[in-house]
């Protein structure tokens, strides 16, 4: 064996036999030469071993079980999360909500365009001078998707339903409203027929309410009080959404619900106005991540994406430009809530102090970059007949006299305190670390983030383990009520542990008001107290939605303060009109439909 | 009977996760039902919770878990208390309230068995031929670039190889789907991404063993008895050098086939791997410990399944 260097250079491929046999692997000497011919990959494939040939033939049959059948969908969104229920009396998420909005119908239902109550299965309706008795007058024609006609009493059951106790329905609140609804719910009264919702016949419901109830009609859309089917749920309990067919009473059937992978509607040809169903199957696809959805949506797999999540944060000042995606204001608030029963928050001066300090202006510009408007009062703007109130601004100048008059001139003796926040979005954390900086600045403060996962955060807001605390809520009803009345005292959602009776008083007043002017004021002014003169909370800014489609492909989305979009509105343009319109200047192409019209919203706030 | 005496012991080896994972759900802090909004009652949240008895003591719900507890009906008869895990029973799960844990793993499991077993061929396909060339071409460029690669792949995780193979295959050539899963084309990007990390990881175990095997008394005799280069190296190096790649399989496909949330999540794969995460965020006690339950299953049984290929491949190995 040759191994000098001299021999090396001597010939090529000296190098490779020289490593070769200094490590023992490969051809040695003594192997004849026809042999020593290495290859890439075995000459002699018969030779392979089984297990190399299996994983291939394996791969091939198994792919052959992954093909689905089933017609393309005329229209494919994608809702979000993955709904955690369908069924109108447990379900809590928005996602859920916007499939069973399109299964079950109510008394009303949403006008697409300001998510108004419109007649849905009540045609008509009287309401009592007092406002305490509403009559509602079904369409005797509606059935259900199986063929049984939609009555009174379908009605009843289902609100009972949401209200019985052993339902465990979070949401019942929304059926308190009912004379004996809360009553019943708590078990304090028994009787179920002294619930105020009665069908006086087949096509007329009674409804009684505690307190004129100028919202009731948003409520009556509200997904919690749609109809559901009576026998289904009978026959088989918590599962009678797994059972096919499931009988729908809304413009769309349930064809398939696969977890995580999709859903599939198909238009319920026994819908009362089923002519004015624009899609026939619609696939819902649901979506954990944003890039994911972007890529769906630009490769042309899905049409519509409408949530807000969905839409990669990195590119938000690029996407934002782009015609396709519509940014719009809605019924939502971020704010901070304090934990008045830990000093020094307890102190109003304190508090206000901190919210005299917040540069809202900052948060919404560099950090959150959606197109929110910054929030002075709690209740978003654009609520017909209410005014919200105007909140603390920004006037650091005060707030250091405020916080001196507190006993701590220039932060001096302030004990160190923590801001909590959950880890479900990046975003919460750079907002605490800019009030951070903000608070650390102005006022000399000091204080540490505290970040939970997000159950660990909510037990500690519900429990009151948190000095500061982010938050945020989403209304369910274009009414001021479902801002306010979570902060009186021994509301679940309150959660500062600021408790005032007067605030009570106020809220309590304006419910049973009549007078929609009068109304308006005694909210205000319990709004007044919240973020101006208690500042248990301090707000932030409004949300805004965002959604994502082409104008020129997809017609009946409506911006709205409640980001719904009843889908029996929406349909795809065929290829041939888009055709048509792509020869047409687009702009004005647009102005020529009265629809599409609504459909670009100015990106300010109204 | 060596092996149905393992198989036996597995049982309260998985009674012992089970309890495990159980007790160390209870002791998270927040529950299921902790949500932004609080539940419209107190009473309503005390109804919820009775529904699903987590108002009874961790033990009694545990063992209303596994089916062992007996109740007293009104009349004073005992009898035990329906469903269970010795019924095959994982329970309801407490988020997705349609759903039974079994429901849910009824529908995530094809896909991830599907997406697990098409990576694992991926995987032996390539990284046993790739690691036995590295191996037989010790100092070639093949080696170097066979090394290189599986390094590589090793070291860059699904998380980051997944958006590039969708960037370059499925948005700037076209060739295949973004995401979602409903025909053969859609598996290919995530098999690719599930499957080259380990790729990597059996390329170097085949190598390693390669290289072992190659050193061997019994490869210079077969040598020395004038068998041709690939009979020496494929009959007999191949059998033993495949070893420590056999003994990686078995967890290595219990973990594929019970899915990948990193994988899942990029291309929306309706598998269970995503629900293995988000149900421990969730707090969705049934489903977490199903799907422990499940994977400790598979995981046991697969080392089993090792543990027989070990003794089929290997002649000096006897299970007594």
């Amino acid at each position: 064996m040759k191994t000098s260097a001299s021999a090396l250079r001597e010939k090529p491929g000296a190098l490779r036999r020289f490593w070769n046999a200094e490590h023992g692997t490969g051809t040695a000497e003594w192997m004849p030469t026809g042999q020593r011919r290495f290859f890439l990959l075995p000459r002699s494939t018969p030779r392979i071993p089984g297990g190399l040939a299996f994983p291939f033939l394996a791969a091939a049959l198994l792919l052959a079980g992954c093909v689905r059948s089933g017609p393309p969908a005329d229209l494919v969104i994608i809702n979000g999360a993955e709904p955690e229920s369908l069924d109108p009396g447990l379900l809590t998420g928005q996602a859920d909500g916007r499939v069973a909005l399109e299964l079950f119908e109510g008394l009303t239902r949403y006008d697409p365009t300001n998510a108004a109550p419109i007649p849905g299965l009540a045609e008509s309706w009287e309401i009592s001078p007092d406002g305490r008795v509403y009559t509602f007058h079904l369409r005797p024609h509606a059935v259900w998707s199986s063929g049984e006609p939609i009555t009174a009493r379908d009605f009843v059951y289902s609100w009972l339903r949401v209200l019985n106790p052993g339902t465990a329905s979070e949401y019942a609140g929304v059926l308190f409203y009912l004379k004996n609804g809360e009553e019943y719910c708590s078990g304090n009264i028994r009787d179920a027929s002294q619930v105020g919702v009665k069908a006086m016949d087949d096509h007329t419901l009674r409804v009684e309410l505690k307190n004129p109830t100028p919202f009731f009609l948003d409520l009556c859309a509200y997904v919690t009080l749609r109809v559901v089917p009576r026998q289904a749920i009978e026959k088989y309990g918590d599962r009678w959404l797994m059972t096919r067919p499931v009988p729908c009473s809304g413009a769309y059937a349930l064809v398939a619900w696969r977890v995580n992978d999709r859903i599939r509607l198909r238009k319920n040809p026994r819908y009362w106005d089923a002519t004015h169903t624009r899609s026939e199957i619609v696939d819902l696809l649901p979506c954990a991540s944003a890039n994911t959805a972007l890529n769906l949506y630009e490769t042309g797999a899905a049409d519509v994406v409408w949530d807000k999540n969905l839409v990669p944060g990195e590119l938000l000042d690029i996407l934002l430009k782009r015609p396709d995606f519509h940014s719009f204001s809605y019924l939502g608030t971020y704010f901070i809530r304090f934990n008045v029963t830990r000093k020094p928050f307890d102190d109003a001066r304190v508090r206000k102090a901190f919210a005299l300090v917040i540069d809202k202006k900052r948060i919404v510009e560099k950090i959150t970059r959606g197109g929110e408007q910054i929030a002075s009062g709690y209740t978003p703007r654009g609520i017909p007949g209410y005014d919200t109130p105007e909140g603390l601004g920004y006037e650091p100048e005060t707030a250091r006299k405020l916080l001196a008059e507190a006993g701590f001139p220039g932060g001096k003796g302030f004990p160190s305190f923590q801001y909590l926040c959950d880890t479900t979005s990046r975003l919460h954390e750079q907002i605490a670390v800019e009030l951070q900086d903000m608070w650390q600045g102005e006022l000399g403060v000091h204080l540490e983030i505290r970040k939970l996962e997000w159950k660990t955060y909510l037990r500690a807001q519900g429990d009151l383990d948190y000095d500061l605390c982010r938050s945020s809520w989403i209304g369910d009803y274009i009414d001021a009520n479902t801002f306010l009345d979570m902060f009186m005292s021994n509301n679940g959602n309150n959660r500062t542990g600021w408790k005032n009776p007067r605030y009570d008083e106020l809220i309590r007043e304006a419910n049973a008001q009549l007078d929609r002017i009068k109304r308006g004021n005694l909210l205000r002014q319990a709004e007044t107290m919240l973020v101006r003169e208690e500042a248990p909370i301090v707000p932030l800014y409004y949300y805004a939605g965002l959604m994502y489609y082409r104008d020129s492909e997809i017609r009946g989305i409506f911006p709205n303060l409640l980001d719904v979009h009843p889908i029996q509105a929406i349909y795809k343009m065929s290829p041939k009109s888009n055709a048509q319109r792509s020869t047409s200047e687009m702009p004005a192409a647009r102005q020529g439909t009265g629809l599409s019209v609504h459909n670009r919203p100015p990106t300010t706030d109204r | 009977m060596y092996f149905l005496k393992r198989l036996v012991f597995t049982i309260p080896l998985i009674l012992v996760i089970s309890f495990l994972a159980f007790g160390l759900m209870h002791l998270a802090p927040g529950g299921p039902f902790d949500k932004e909004r609080a539940p419209a009652s107190p009473e309503i949240k005390r109804a919820l919770e009775a529904k699903f008895h987590l108002n009874e003591p961790v033990w009694k719900q545990y063992l209303r878990y596994l089916g062992l507890l007996w109740d007293r009906t009104p009349e004073g008869n005992w009898h035990r208390v329906d469903g269970g895990l010795i019924a095959g029973d994982f329970g309801p799960s407490m988020r997705y309230r349609n759903h039974s844990v079994n429901d849910i793993i009824a529908q995530g499991l094809p896909a991830s068995l599907t997406l697990g077993a098409l990576s694992f061929c991926f995987a032996l396909g390539f990284g046993l031929p790739l690691g036995f060339v590295t191996a037989v071409r010790k100092g070639n460029w093949q080696e170097y670039a066979g090394s290189f690669l599986a390094l590589l792949v090793i070291c860059v995780p699904a998380l980051v190889i997944g958006p590039i193979l969708v960037m370059v295959f499925a948005i700037k050539w076209r060739w295949f789907p973004v995401a979602l899963w409903c025909s053969p084309w859609h598996a290919v990007l995530p098999t690719l991404t599930l499957g080259l990390y380990f790729v990597g990881r059996i390329a170097r175990l085949m190598r390693e063993g390669m290289l072992t095997i190659l050193h061997a008394e019994f490869i210079t005799s077969a040598r020395a008895k004038g068998l041709s280069e690939t009979a020496v190296l494929l009959k007999h190096g191949f059998r033993l050098a495949v070893l420590p790649v056999v003994s990686y399989s078995g967890p290595l496909l219990a973990d594929l086939l019970t899915g990948s949330f990193v994988v899942e999540n990029i291309f929306q794969i309706p598998g269970v791997g995503v629900f293995l995460v988000n149900s421990t965020l969730n707090r969705d006690y049934p489903m977490v410990v199903g799907l422990v339950v499940l994977y400790a299953a598979l995981l046991l049984l697969l080392n089993l399944v090792v543990d027989f290929a070990y003794s089929l491949l290997d002649p000096r190995v006897k299970y007594e």
